[in-house]
C-alpha cells in the first residue's frame, strides 16, 4: 500500500473517500476565521517576506540569555525625572484611567512628595501640571498590574550580554494592600519606603557582590520544572533567586537585621521572582521586534482599561481594545463587581510562551476557574496552534518535555480565534481596594485582525 | 449565625486550590460565608475583614473558617470541605488532545511525506495551502474561486521548494495510487498524467484502467492535477512544469501524459521548449477545436506503447431506438466532457449552445433549453452556487432532464456520468428512474457516456446494469457516446 498520508481541511467527504482505501487521514477542524479577516489573511500569507521574518524574530528571542546585572533605582537606570510616572500597558490618559492604576498613581506621587495625601494627587493629575504618563514599555521596562515606576523605586536590571540590551522592572511588594494592585494607604507607602531605604540597596549589594550573575532566564527553565508556570506561580523561582542572591547580602556588610528582614520579606513573597521572569521575557521578546513582514506578537500589555498588543513587523504601533474582566476565584467576601479590568504588563510572560501558555507544567493554577489537570495540558496544547515555535530551553515534562508554545503568530489568532490564555491577579475596581483575586483572561478578539490589517497594508506589492 | 473555626496544623494545600475550596464550600446549604486557607499573613487579614476570630496559628496551620446558619450542622460543613479537599481522579483516556486546527498545524504533529488536501471556502484555501508549502509538503487545492494572483503566489513560492501545487480547482488526482477529490481507482503503472482538467483527468484514467485489463504494462500510478490555469499567460505553468520534473525523475514512469486546453501561445512555447529537455517521452493531450479528442489521446498513448486501440465497450443497443426530433441535448455533470463533446458535435451539427459556450454568440442566458443543439455544464459555478456539485446532488440536471425528453424537438440526450472516489455512492440509482421518466411518453434515444472503472467504489458493471435497465445506451468513451448521437440525429433529419 502507498506510503502517502493525507492531511484534509474542508469537506470530510473528501477525507472519507481517501480513508476509504485505507490511507491515513489527519482531518484538520478548521472553521472559518475571524469575520473580515479573509481577504488580509491571504494577502500577509503570501508575503514573500512573511516566512523569514518570522523565523529571524523567533530565533532573535530563543536567542537572548537574561541576566541579572544590577539594581538601582528608575531615576539612575531610566533616567525618571520627579513628575514623570511609568505605567502598564498601552499609553493613557488621566481621564480614562481605571481606579487601580489611579490609585497606584496617586500613591506614588505621595511617595515622590509631590503630595502629602495620596488622596490630594487627584487634582496634580487632572490638572495635567508637571506630570505626565508613560508605558513602561516605551522606557524598555514592564510593570505588574499598575506597573506604576516612579524615579525612586528600585528597579531590576537585566541585560543580554550578547547585544548589551537590557531591560528593567520594579522590586515586588507581595501580595494583597499593596500599590501595584491600586493601594495607596499608609501601610503601602511604608513598605515602599523601606524597599527604598533597605531592600533595594541590599539588593543592590548583593547583585554586584554575586561574582556570577544570576541567569534568569537558566531559573526560569528550572522552576518551570519545578511547578511554576512563571506568572502566577513563582514559588520556586523565587526560592532559587534567594539561593543566589542570600551569600551576597550575608557578607554584603548591611545591618543584620536588615538583612533579616530581606530575606523573611523575599522569603515570605511568593511572587518575588516574577519582576524579574517579566523583564526577562520582555528582553527576549525585544530582540524579535521590527522584523518587517514578521507576524509574531512582541508585547501584550493591560492599563486597566485598554489591552494592547505590539507586533514585530508593525513597529511600535499599539493595537488596541477593551481590557476584559478575569474570570476566576475572590479573595474573601469580593465577587464579580468588586473586579477592574485586566491590568498589567506581566501578560509578557505569555507573549514569551510561559504563564498560562506554560500551565501544562503548573496545573493548580487551572483549578482558578476551576478547571483540572486535564484542562491545564489542553490549554497548553491549545496554545500551539496559535504559536510559531516550540521554546526548546522551557520544556514542559508531563507534555514528554515539549517546549512551551512560543510566539503568538497574529494569523493564527485570526484563523483559529483561539485566544492566548492569560494568567493574572485582580485588581479592586476602585482606587486603593488592591487585590480581590486572581484568574484566567484572554485579549479582547478585535484587536488581532486590527493588527492583521496593518501588517497587510504593509505587504509589498507583488512585482 | 454561628462561626466555626479550626486549624489544621500540618495540612497544606495550594492556595489556589485552597480559594477553589473556598467556593465550593460557600455554595452548600447553610453555610453563609467560608474561608480556607493557609494561615498567612494576608490571608489573615482577610479572615479578619470577614470578622473571624482566629485563634494563635503559624502559616503552616490551615485555618478553616466557616460562618453558618443557625441551623445549620457544623459536621455537614466540614464534610463540604473535606470532599472539596480530596483530590479529584484522574479522568481515564487522553482527552487533552484537540484536532489541529489549522493545516500546519496538522503538518506540525508529524506526518512526514503527507500531502494536504484542501476544500475549504476558496477565500481560505491560500492560506491552508500556503501552510502545506511552506512546511515543505505538496498540496492539492480543490476549493475555486481562489484569486489568480494569490494562484501565483503559491506556486511562485512551491517552484522554489520543488513543490507542487495541483489547483486552485483541481478536482482529481492520484498520488502514488491514491485518489484524491474525484479520482478514479485505477491499476497503478508506468504512466504518469499531468492534468489541466478533473473530467479529462478521469475520462482518461478510465479508459487507460480499461485497456489495462487487456495489456498488462499499462497503468496509472501518478495523475497530478495542476488547476484549470496553470497554463494561462497569468500563471505560466508553474505546477505543470513541476509535474513533469517529478514524473520525469521517477524511475518508475515510462511515460507522461499532459491533459490541458491548449496552452496561452508565449506559455506553449516555453512549455514545448521544456518538454524537449525531459527524458521521459511526453504524449501533449490538449483539447481543443483542430485537437484530439480525449479518447484519442488514449489511443495515442497505447499506440507509443505499441498496442492497438481496443474496441470501447457500449451497453443498451437495443433500448436505443430512433431519435424522432431534430435536436441534440447534452446535460454534462463535467466541464471538460461537456466541451470535449461540444468540439466534437459542432463540427457536424453546427454551432451549439451552452452555458459554457465554444463563443460568446452561443452563450445561454437564464433559460437552459432553447430551440437549438444544447449542451450544459451543471458542474459550472453559475449552476452550482448555494448546491453541492452534480456529482452530489443531481436535481437540477434531473429536471432539466425531464424538460428536455418533454420537447418534442428533442431528438437524443447525452449524459454523462462519472464515478470513483468522492462521487455520489450509487449515482445510478438517482439517475436511472429519471431516464426511465424521461422515455415513458416517447422512447427518446438516451446516451450516457460512464466514467469509471471496475474498482471504483460504485463498480462499473452495476452501474452500467442499471443504467441499460433504466433504458439508457452506455458507453465509457465520451467521444464515442457524442458521435453516436450525432449519428442518431443525423438519422432524424436524413
Amino acid at each position: 500500500m502507498s506510503e502517502t498520508t493525507v492531511v484534509t481541511v474542508g469537506a470530510d467527504m473528501f477525507a472519507d473517500a481517501v480513508a476509504g482505501q485505507a490511507v491515513e487521514v489527519e482531518r484538520v477542524d478548521w472553521r472559518p476565521p475571524m469575520p473580515g479577516t479573509q481577504e488580509h489573511l491571504a494577502r500577509v500569507a503570501t508575503d514573500p517576506r512573511r516566512l523569514d521574518a518570522n523565523a529571524r524574530a523567533v530565533a532573535a528571542m530563543l536567542g537572548v540569555t537574561a541576566h541579572l546585572v544590577d539594581v538601582a533605582p528608575a531615576s539612575e537606570v531610566l533616567g525618571l525625572e520627579k513628575g514623570q510616572f511609568l505605567h502598564a500597558g498601552p499609553p493613557i490618559e488621566w481621564d480614562r484611567t481605571s481606579g487601580p492604576l489611579r490609585g497606584a498613581l496617586m500613591g506614588g506621587a505621595a511617595l515622590e512628595g509631590l503630595v502629602d495625601d495620596p488622596e490630594d494627587a487627584v487634582a496634580l493629575f487632572e490638572s495635567g501640571d508637571h506630570v505626565s504618563l508613560e508605558p513602561c514599555h516605551h522606557r524598555s521596562a514592564v510593570g505588574p498590574m499598575a506597573g506604576v515606576v516612579t524615579p525612586s523605586m528600585w528597579m531590576w536590571v537585566l541585560e543580554d550580554r550578547a547585544t548589551g540590551a537590557r531591560t528593567y522592572c520594579s522590586l515586588n511588594e507581595g501580595l494583597g494592600k499593596v500599590l501595584r494592585y491600586g493601594a495607596y494607604g499608609p501601610e503601602v507607602l511604608t513598605r515602599l519606603r523601606w524597599m527604598g531605604d533597605v531592600l533595594g540597596p541590599l539588593l543592590q549589594a548583593a547583585v554586584r557582590g554575586t561574582e556570577e550573575a544570576t541567569d534568569v532566564t537558566g531559573i526560569l527553565t528550572q522552576m518551570l520544572q519545578m511547578g511554576d508556570e512563571a506568572h502566577n506561580r513563582n514559588r520556586a523561582g523565587t526560592l532559587m533567586l534567594l539561593r543566589d542572591l542570600s551569600p551576597a547580602m550575608v557578607t554584603s556588610g548591611f545591618d543584620s537585621s536588615d538583612v533579616a528582614d530581606v530575606l523573611r520579606f523575599v522569603g515570605g513573597n511568593d511572587h518575588f521572582f516574577l519582576n524579574l521572569a517579566m523583564p526577562a521575557c520582555k528582553l527576549a521578546l525585544d530582540a524579535g521586534r521590527g522584523v518587517p513582514g514578521s507576524t509574531m506578537v512582541v508585547a501584550m500589555a493591560r492599563n486597566g482599561t485598554d489591552f494592547g498588543i505590539q507586533v514585530s513587523g508593525t513597529g511600535d504601533e499599539w493595537f488596541t481594545g477593551p481590557a476584559q474582566v478575569a474570570e476566576g476565584l475572590f479573595l474573601g467576601d469580593y465577587g464579580p463587581d468588586d473586579a477592574n479590568p485586566d491590568i498589567g504588563d506581566s501578560a509578557i510572560t505569555e507573549t514569551a510562551g510561559i504563564g498560562g501558555f506554560a500551565m501544562a507544567t503548573a496545573p493548580a493554577i487551572v483549578r482558578l476557574v476551576g478547571g483540572s489537570v486535564p484542562d491545564a495540558l489542553a490549554t497548553t496544547r491549545r496554545m500551539h496552534e496559535i504559536t510559531l515555535a516550540e521554546n526548546p530551553r522551557w520544556s514542559v515534562p508531563v507534555l514528554e518535555f515539549q517546549g512551551t508554545p512560543t510566539g503568538i503568530d497574529v494569523t493564527k489568532v485570526c484563523r483559529t480565534g483561539i485566544l492566548p490564555q492569560i494568567n493574572t491577579g485582580m485588581a479592586g475596581a476602585v482606587a486603593g481596594v488592591g487585590q480581590v483575586g486572581a484568574g484566567l483572561v484572554t485579549p479582547p478578539a478585535e484587536i488581532f485582525p486590527k493588527a492583521l490589517a496593518a501588517l497587510a497594508a504593509e505587504v509589498p506589492a507583488a512585482t | 449565625m454561628k462561626d466555626h473555626v479550626e486549624l489544621r496544623s500540618g495540612a497544606y494545600a495550594d492556595s489556589v486550590t485552597l480559594l477553589q475550596v473556598s467556593r465550593a464550600v460557600q455554595a452548600s446549604p447553610g453555610v453563609v460565608a467560608a474561608q480556607v486557607a493557609m494561615a498567612t499573613g494576608l490571608n489573615l487579614e482577610v479572615l479578619e475583614g470577614m470578622g473571624f476570630d482566629i485563634p494563635a496559628s503559624s502559616p503552616n496551620d490551615m485555618v478553616v473558617a466557616l460562618r453558618l446558619d443557625d441551623g445549620a450542622d457544623v459536621a455537614t460543613a466540614l464534610a463540604a470541605v473535606d470532599a472539596a479537599l480530596a483530590p479529584t481522579r484522574p479522568t481515564s483516556g487522553d482527552t487533552t488532545v484537540a484536532p489541529a486546527r489549522t493545516t500546519g498545524s496538522a503538518l506540525r504533529r508529524g506526518s512526514t511525506g503527507a500531502i494536504a488536501l484542501v476544500s475549504v471556502p476558496g477565500a481560505s484555501a491560500t492560506v491552508e495551502a500556503m501552510d502545506a508549502l511552506e512546511a515543505g509538503h505538496d498540496v492539492m487545492v480543490f476549493s475555486d474561486n481562489v484569486p489568480v494572483a494569490e494562484e501565483v503566489a503559491l506556486k511562485t513560492y512551491a517552484a522554489s521548494r520543488h513543490a507542487l501545487v495541483m489547483g486552485p480547482d483541481c478536482g482529481t488526482a492520484v498520488v502514488d495510487g491514491v485518489g484524491l477529490g474525484f479520482a478514479n481507482a485505477v491499476r497503478p503503472g508506468r504512466i504518469g498524467i499531468v492534468a489541466a482538467s478533473g473530467t479529462g483527468c478521469q475520462q482518461l484514467l478510465s479508459l487507460l484502467h480499461l485497456a489495462g485489463s487487456t495489456y498488462d504494462d499499462v497503468g496509472v500510478r501518478w495523475a497530478l492535477g495542476v488547476g484549470g490555469r496553470d497554463l494561462s499567460s497569468a500563471v505560466g505553468g508553474l505546477s505543470t512544469r513541476e509535474a513533469l520534473r517529478r514524473l520525469d525523475a521517477d524511475p518508475d514512469v515510462d511515460l507522461v501524459v499532459v491533459v490541458s486546453k491548449p496552452p496561452a501561445a508565449e506559455v506553449a512555447g516555453d512549455l514545448a521548449s521544456y518538454v524537449d529537455t525531459l527524458a521521459t517521452p511526453v504524449e501533449l493531450g490538449l483539447l481543443g477545436r483542430g485537437q484530439r479528442d480525449l479518447t484519442a489521446v488514449a489511443e495515442a498513448v497505447l499506440a507509443r506503447l505499441g498496442h492497438a486501440a481496443p474496441e470501447w465497450p457500449v451497453a443498451g443497443t437495443r433500448n436505443t431506438g430512433v431519435a424522432t426530433g431534430p435536436l441534440l441535448r447534452g446535460l454534462f455533470v463535467g466541464g471538460t466532457l461537456c466541451d470535449e463533446s461540444m468540439l466534437i458535435a459542432t463540427e457536424v451539427l453546427g454551432p451549439i449552445r451552452s452555458n459554457i459556450p465554444l463563443s460568446d454568440e452561443l452563450a445561454l442566458g437564464d433559460e437552459l433549453l432553447v430551440d437549438d443543439h444544447v449542451m450544459i455544464d451543471f458542474g459550472d459555478d453559475a449552476l452550482t452556487q448555494g448546491r453541492a456539485h452534480p456529482m452530489i446532488d443531481p436535481t437540477l440536471r434531473n429536471e432539466q432532464l425531464a424538460r428536455s425528453a418533454a420537447d418534442p424537438s428533442t431528438g437524443v440526450i447525452l449524459l454523462d456520468l462519472v464515478l470513483g472516489h468522492g462521487a455520489e455512492p450509487d449515482p445510478a440509482a438517482l439517475l436511472g428512474p429519471a431516464i426511465t421518466a424521461a422515455r415513458t411518453d416517447r422512447a427518446i434515444p438516451v446516451i450516457v457516456s460512464l466514467v469509471g472503472t471496475d474498482l471504483d467504489p460504485q463498480g462499473l458493471s452495476a452501474q452500467v446494469e442499471a443504467l441499460t435497465a433504466a433504458g439508457a445506451e452506455v458507453h465509457v468513451s465520451n467521444a464515442s457516446a457524442t458521435r453516436r448521437a450525432i449519428q442518431l440525429i443525423e438519422g432524424a433529419r436524413a
